[in-house]
């Protein structure tokens, strides 16, 4: 992938930002920190943001990884957001609860469940 | 890469720097080893990623302050009933009982510092020796295939 190539596929649906990872692995440190500011620069546009997080495409993800998703986490609560995770692979599930995070966020096996959470 | 000692189809001891090539590369010969040994994919995801945590531990945190370039030891060794990995960096070294316990509420919301919990989750042995600088760890293969039908 070249520099600078987005990390993430997004689409906006009235007001729902959905947004996929084009990476199977998340793991490489500088792709990680790119994802965090990318996510951040679609939500600090955003009063009150709703952002839908598609795992659909993920295979690998690392303990950095699920820090950028906590960080993101806080400034969305901060703009009193919302934010859904959706088609998390049973083995990634399972790094999240490991990690007692699948009870931090709001987590959905399908992207219709998700977005039919969304209040 | 430098290899350090002419690495077998299953064990190696390769010395890696802070580049992702580098590390996939070290990863792959990993995890091809543990293929040819007949490890489920749920083995290979859990050495996998006890393997990115403990070098993440060591470039981001046992090489803080040297030269970007200093390189990582990494050790393994597949076998029929277990893997031994071990990773070793030139840093300070630390005590892994200073690292606070991630899963506390009052810690749940802060993003660093989850790394050592997975390494302990997903292997059978996480053992800091020397200084605190070099993690050994051994993944035993379950009494039964853990992605048996």
């Amino acid at each position: 992938m070249p520099a600078g190539a987005s990390r993430l596929r997004v689409r906006q649906e009235k007001d729902i930002t959905q947004v996929e990872f084009v990476d199977r692995n998340i793991l490489d440190e500088a792709n990680i920190q790119q994802i965090g500011e990318e996510i951040t620069g679609l939500i600090d546009t955003a009063s009150n943001p709703r952002l839908l997080i598609n795992f659909a495409n993920v295979d690998h993800l690392s303990s950095a990884a699920l820090g950028t998703l906590i960080t993101i986490n806080n400034k969305m609560k901060a703009r009193k957001g919302q934010l859904r995770l959706a088609n998390i692979d049973p083995q990634i599930y399972e790094v999240f609860k490991i990690t007692k995070l699948d009870k931090l966020f709001s987590i959905h096996q399908s992207t219709e469940a998700a977005l039919a959470s969304f209040t | 890469m430098q290899p350090s000692s002419k690495p077998s189809p299953d064990s190696a001891v390769l010395l890696i720097p802070n580049d992702r090539e580098d590390i996939e590369r070290a990863e792959e010969m990993l995890l091809e080893g543990m293929g040819r040994h007949g490890y489920p994919d749920a083995a290979r995801f859990a050495v996998r990623l006890a393997l990115e945590e403990s070098l993440v531990n060591a470039f981001r945190h046992g090489h803080k302050g040297l030269p970007a370039d200093t390189p990582v030891k990494v050790e393994f060794a597949v076998m029929e009933d277990r893997v031994d990995l071990a990773v070793e960096d030139q840093g300070a070294g630390f005590k892994p009982e200073d690292v606070p316990d991630p899963t506390l509420d009052e810690n749940i919301e802060r993003p660093t510092g989850r790394g050592l919990l997975l390494m302990r989750a997903y292997m059978a042995r996480v053992e800091y020796v020397g200084r605190g600088n070099r993690v050994e760890m051994t993944y035993k293969r379950p009494a039964k295939p853990a992605d048996a039908v």
